[in-house]
């Protein structure tokens, strides 16, 4: 295996990405590998520093609220830190999506960008009402920087509150206006391992939502979990099929593009 | 008066849908028809105006929740309400939470003694009566840390729903501490040692677990210091002198092992493998063993990986959840806990319990009033924490197992481990040493102290009988503990902004505190400036109490101000309690008062040298093992045993590929069947890999503990291998849980099964790097016919981790190809004794079944693990699968399983003196795997392989079925998707 090193990117300003940490958020330091190997420039901060030096948010181009358990899900996933980044920063966040910047919460992430209103809808207890990991398959279906060029995409899911839900009303409008990203299906992933399209009972399949013509993206599974070739579910298989053609084995899977594109979008 | 605020879903609940269909197992008369969850927190705060209204409207989402103050909200159908809450001090995280973001929101601060408490409120609609009601609420709380309240429709409406009750603690006013007089009776020495100090109230405090011999050697060190011992110093003394902290019966002399049989047998392997490896110009990857909260092994130049496997049995039993929780986030301070703290990468988890419909009640006391859990309700309840523990961490969980007994009905064993990542060196620093100077600040970091967890530590030591104390439950509080894991991880060890720093575990500060002077010689704590939870704990209270998610360190004055300020804006309470020192002396001060003033030698050395003698048991032999006369069945049957059938339930609810390190799944292949062995890749920008794996045979002690050990350490070792680690870089750790060991029979089988570690681990070149013991897993109470004592099979869990130079080589357990070739590879052998072959035979035939458990060929398995490690890196093998419980027969089931490929093999040809299909498939011979191999390596591998016992049987067909060919044209066949769903079978509604 050629060693993923995060490379130094002959790009000529690399676009800076805040990395929100905190309270049991817990994905922060994979997210800002991700973002670093396509060749931006991470920074892990913590909620309170932003809360005491607002002005941070200047510095950053793209801010990525990752996945966790932040308070531990206590009053419902995502709420009681998405109170705080409401409370505390809201005007500075607005200000922050006035400029032409991207935002992206995986997981706890997207429920932490619900709890505080920047996307609409709720998340809700899976319907199996258990925290589930595996892997789901995507089909893209809404227009945004973080997806362009991807159509469907197999990365996993982790988490015990996942079931998106709307009202029909706010539902029909969403769809309309084209902001149902990505949704569940039974894709390659699923077929091959015998499992449902939809993990968790989500209303209309949905797995991934935007906000501010697509500039923030919200979604449940993890882009992160799946960027490495060997961190698929059926690499050993894959790896087997590619010795014996004599092929060379890949260091990367598909949920690096999602990361790629944010930088993408700035150079 | 406290505010009540009531949140409940307006839409469809799948939390209420799941504890329907829950309830419809409780063989209530009639099932109820429909179910509501109302959370409700109860607000014990001064609020200003308006603020009440505030918090309702933030702690819900208007589309699909409505929250109420003071509401008393009701279906308008229903027969029962019940309502389930904490008791007073039982650690609510909920309310914690709550707390912070009504402070946050409100910008206030609650004032000392104010909180937010939480309950659940289960409106039960449907034609129920009284009794079933009463049902469900058992089925929904644990007395031991829970109440609940039931009210018919009338009684809640009349009554205007349940009140805003505030479960406040409340105590007396802390007394002055007690002087005890040693100078008495040794009936009396023996009974404050057995039940505790007698307090002013005349009540003994529960059990010191400090036996007459203890006692006098306490007794004579304060004569000659001529005063008493305060009750503070003898609770201390009890904490470090433990079974838990001091590990006597491993210390202590056994028969002609004048040194104890951890030095000579544990140590003394790791001392010997080190020596001929640094002899051998091999590297010796020990960096830091048997010193620390975990041991350490070389990742790379950079990098130490650390590993530490705990069990928290006696808790577990009491209050699985709680148990178990506290468990796994306390491993993860054992990694915290190494050098200056090391980040936690994985976790693993074991369970040994009864199988989960035993429906035995047993007792706690003579008058069967406190009844133990049910086997169901502590399998579900430790399954829990773990998933909440480790999940909310945001720590891995790649590998774990089940193993059912039903001898662990009285005591379940309940293990986790942690392995870390840590640098080696931070600016010329080393990380892996650590040291307190004398004037260092003593500081406390985490949580407060409160009276969960007191006797925790002499507990675990005692056997679980109704005078086990209830405070020994404590909950885990897994972000308190993330918050400052983050803060030390990322910010303060790097910034060397303290000296030293240990996990605040068992024994508490007494504990923790009392080992860090060891580094200075000497410390000074004022009890006063340790925050608590509650006002009126005492001060040996304060002393020992175990309440969770602290650690302790040694700040430098000069430290202090940039430590504390970075861990106010973490969010981290950090107090300095004292100061180190170099008197000698451990000196404790509370209310201007001297409460304890004991050397430190005395402390750590002044334990009295017990000499244990051991004596060899008589085994009862039993009947000869029948052949089976119906293999396919026998194999199906085997399938669905619970020790090896799937466990997705439990991994699919494990977030097992946080932290993107993922590599080896605890599912492996299309048809999604256990591994024995993980491997991750923890530095991402490394292609180095860990492999984890473990494995246990507590039946085998029936017949031999030597070849229980053996076959635990060498199937631990194997699985690892398999998965693609080499004996190079791998070390071992040791968890012995042992029953009555006090008994000289157990102390023969412990030594049996410690000689086994040594020759295993010196044979492999396997360093032994860390390990624990837990002595006493015996039940004494009642069934419904009177008095029993169950007690565990002496079991030894062998874990194995190692470092893989290229993790995209680890192998999986799935066949991949059809026309792929098998091979087995070492000798089966007529090793069928308490097989789970023999068990299942003896379960259908209610017989006790003898026969020969396995040896280990130590030589043999050497030359073959070490030629399968080379042809695996060079990539000849498609796949690989350690041949462990259940034999050839469950191996071939689960790589045929887990690829959704068929085999076609010859059984005549498998080499061994196994002589009919029967042994051949079930006997548990070790030193086996089953390899896949493709065509075009075939040669390739089997010149890498030559002299290794080895066969070709078969290889690997596109249908859906295993075919054995027997003697004289016989076959026996098994069909895959009728495997796989046997395998499934068993927890498929877990």
């Amino acid at each position: 295996m050629t060693a993923l090193k995060a490379k130094s990117s002959k790009l000529k300003a690399r676009p800076k990405v805040l990395v929100f940490a905190g309270y049991g958020l817990n994905c922060e330091e994979e997210t800002k590998f991700a973002f670093d190997y396509v060749g931006a420039e991470a920074d892990i901060v913590h909620i309170n520093d932003l809360i005491e030096n607002p002005k941070l948010f200047a510095k950053y181009q793209i801010a990525a609220v990752p996945g966790g358990f932040a308070y531990g899900d206590d009053l419902g996933s995502g709420r009681a830190y998405g109170l705080k980044l409401k409370n505390h920063l809201g005007k500075e966040l607005e200000k922050f999506l006035e400029r032409d910047t991207l935002m992206i919460g995986i997981c706890n992430g997207f429920q932490v960008l619900t709890a505080s209103g920047i996307l609409p809808g709720a998340l809700l207890e899976n319907s199996s009402n258990r925290y589930l990991d595996r892997w789901v398959d995507l089909k893209v279906t809404g227009k945004s920087p973080w997806l362009k060029g991807i159509k469907k995409l197999s990365i996993p899911i982790a988490h015990g509150e996942g079931r998106y839900f709307m009202q029909p009303k706010e539902l029909a409008k969403l769809k309309k206006e084209g902001r149902i990203a990505l949704k569940y299906e039974k894709g390659e992933m699923a077929k091959l391992l015998n499992l449902p399209g939809n993990p968790n009972g989500a209303i209309a399949d949905i797995a991934g939502i935007t906000g501010y013509n697509g500039r923030v993206l919200g979604l449940m599974p993890h882009p992160e979990r799946g960027m490495f070739f060997t961190q698929r579910p059926d690499w050993t298989n894959i790896r087997e099929k590619l010795l014996r053609a004599g092929k060379p084995i890949p260091t990367e899977a598909v949920g690096i593009e999602i990361f790629r594109n944010a930088v993408k979008y700035f150079v | 008066m406290a505010v009540r605020i009531d949140v409940r879903k307006v839409v469809a609940d799948s939390r209420a849908q799941m504890r329907l269909a829950q309830w419809k197992t409780l063989s209530l008369s009639k099932s109820p028809s429909a179910a509501w969850v109302v959370d409700s927190y109860v607000i014990d705060a001064k609020l200003p105006a308006g603020g009440s209204d505030d918090i309702a409207s933030a702690l819900m989402n208007p589309s699909v929740e409505k929250a109420e103050v003071n509401s008393r909200w009701n279906p308008d159908s229903f027969a029962f309400a019940i309502e389930i809450g904490f008791l007073p001090g039982v650690t609510d995280n909920v309310g914690h939470t709550a707390k912070e973001t009504i402070e946050d929101l409100l910008k206030i601060k609650f004032k000392e003694g104010e909180a937010v408490y939480t309950t659940a409120v289960y409106f039960v609609a449907g034609d129920i009566a009284l009794a079933d009601a009463v049902k469900i609420a058992d089925a929904l709380f644990n007395p031991l840390i829970q109440r609940a309240k039931i009210k018919s429709k009338d009684a809640y409406k009349k009554d205007g729903g349940f009140g805003a009750l505030a479960p406040k603690v409340k105590l007396p006013p802390a007394e002055k501490s007690l002087e005890v007089n040693l100078e008495v009776s040794d009936d009396e020495l023996v009974a404050i040692g057995k039940q505790g100090i007698k307090g002013r109230d005349g009540k003994r405090r529960g059990p010191l677990a400090l036996d007459l011999v203890y006692m006098k050697a306490i007794r004579d060190y304060f004569s000659k210091q001529k005063r008493n011992p305060t009750d503070v110093e003898l609770e201390m003394l009890a904490q470090t002198w433990s079974e838990h902290c001091k590990h006597t019966i491993f210390a202590s002399p056994l028969d002609e092992v004048k040194e104890g049989i951890f030095k000579k047998y544990i140590k003394g392997a790791t001392e010997k493998i080190r020596k001929e490896k640094i002899r051998n110009k091999k590297e010796d990857i020990c960096v830091s063993v048997f010193k620390d909260n975990s041991g350490a092994i070389a990742f790379d130049k950079d990098y130490l990986i650390t590993h530490k496997v705990e069990t928290h049995n006696s808790p577990s039993a009491l209050d699985p959840f709680g148990g178990a929780i506290t468990g796994i986030v306390g491993v993860n301070r054992d990694a915290l806990g190494f050098g200056m703290g090391a980040r936690p990468i994985a976790n693993t988890y074991g369970f040994c319990l009864a199988d989960p419909n035993d429906a035995r009640t047993f007792y706690r006391d003579r008058e069967r009033k406190q009844s133990m859990l049910s086997a169901r309700r502590i399998m579900d309840g430790v399954i829990e924490g773990i998933r909440a523990g480790g999940n909310q961490s945001g720590i891995p969980t790649p590998h774990g197992f089940l193993s059912f007994d039903s001898r662990y009905r009285g005591k379940p064993l309940v293990f986790s481990g942690t392995v870390g990542l840590i640098p080696r060196k931070v600016k010329g620093r080393k990380l892996y040493e650590k040291k307190a100077k004398p004037g260092d600040y003593i500081v406390m970091l985490g949580g407060r102290v409160g009276q969960d967890g007191i006797h925790g530590a002499t507990f675990s030591s005692e056997a679980i009988d109704a005078g086990s104390p209830a405070t020994a439950v404590q909950i885990g509080d897994p972000i308190t503990q993330k918050k400052f894991s983050d803060a030390i991880v990322r910010e303060a060890r790097d910034a060397g902004l303290y000296s030293s720093m240990t996990d605040c575990g068992a024994g508490g500060l007494s504990s923790s505190v009392g080992e860090m002077a060891k580094e200075s010689d000497g410390c000074e704590v004022e009890l006063d400036e340790v925050p608590l939870k509650y006002p009126g704990l005492q001060a040996w209270q304060i002393w020992i109490s175990e309440s969770q998610e602290r650690m302790t360190l040694a700040v430098p004055p000069k430290k202090w101000k940039e430590f504390s300020k970075l861990m106010e804006k973490r969010a981290v309470e950090a107090s300095i309690i004292g100061k180190f020192t170099k008197s000698g002396k451990c000196v404790v001060k509370y209310a201007g008062k001297i409460v304890v003033d004991i050397k430190l030698d005395f402390l750590h050395d002044g334990t009295p040298v017990r000499p244990l003698k051991s004596q060899k048991p008589n085994y009862q032999k039993g009947e000869e093992i029948p052949e089976s006369n119906d293999l396919a069945r026998d194999m199906l049957e085997l399938l669905s045993h619970p020790s090896i059938a799937s466990r997705e339930f439990i991994a699919q609810q494990y977030d097992h590929e946080v932290q993107a390190s993922s590599i080896i799944k605890p599912l492996q292949g299309r048809g999604r069947v256990d591994g024995d062995a993980a491997v991750i890749r923890p530095v991402l920008n490394s292609d180095k890999g860990v492999v984890i794996a473990d494995a246990l045979y507590p039946t085998y002690s029936d017949v031999d503990t030597y070849a229980m050990a053996a076959a635990s350490i060498d199937s631990a070792v194997r699985a690892a291998i398999a998965a693609g680690g080499s004996l190079d870089h791998l070390a071992l750790l040791d968890n012995f849980c042992w029953c009555d060991s006090f008994n000289p029979e157990r102390l023969f089988e412990l030594k049996k099964a410690a000689q086994a570690c040594y020759e295993t681990a010196v044979a492999y070149g396997t360093p032994f790097i860390s390990g624990k013991d837990s002595m006493f897993n015996d039940f004494k109470g009642y069934d419904d016919n009177g008095p029993i004592n169950v007690s565990i099979p002496p079991t030894l869990l062998g874990t194995a981790i190692g470092v893989m130079q290229d993790a995209s080589k680890a192998i999986s357990i799935d066949l991949k190809q059809s026309g792929d070739l098998i091979y087995i590879l070492g000798e089966t052998n007529n090793e069928l004794g308490a097989s789970e072959y023999a068990e299942m035979c003896s379960e259908r035939e209610n017989k006790k079944y003898g026969g020969d458990v396995p040896r280990v060929s130590l030589e043999r398995n050497k030359k073959m693990y070490t030629a399968f490690s080379k042809a695996a890196d060079k990539r000849f093998i498609a796949s690989a699968i350690s041949l462990g419980r259940g034999g050839f027969a469950a191996a071939l089931a689960k790589t045929a399983m887990a690829g959704m490929l068929g085999l076609r093999l010859n059984l005549n040809l498998i080499p061994g003196d196994a002589k009919n299909p029967t042994e051949k498939l079930f006997s548990e011979s070790q030193g086996r795997i089953l390899v896949s191999v493709a065509h075009s390596k075939q040669k390739a591998f089997e010149t890498a392989l030559k002299g290794i016992a080895m066969v070709r049987l078969g290889e690997v067909t596109s249908d859906q079925k295993i075919t054995l060919s027997l003697a004289s044209n016989k076959s026996v066949s098994l069909d895959l998707r009728k495997a796989l769903e046997t395998y499934r079978s068993p927890f498929k509604d877990f």
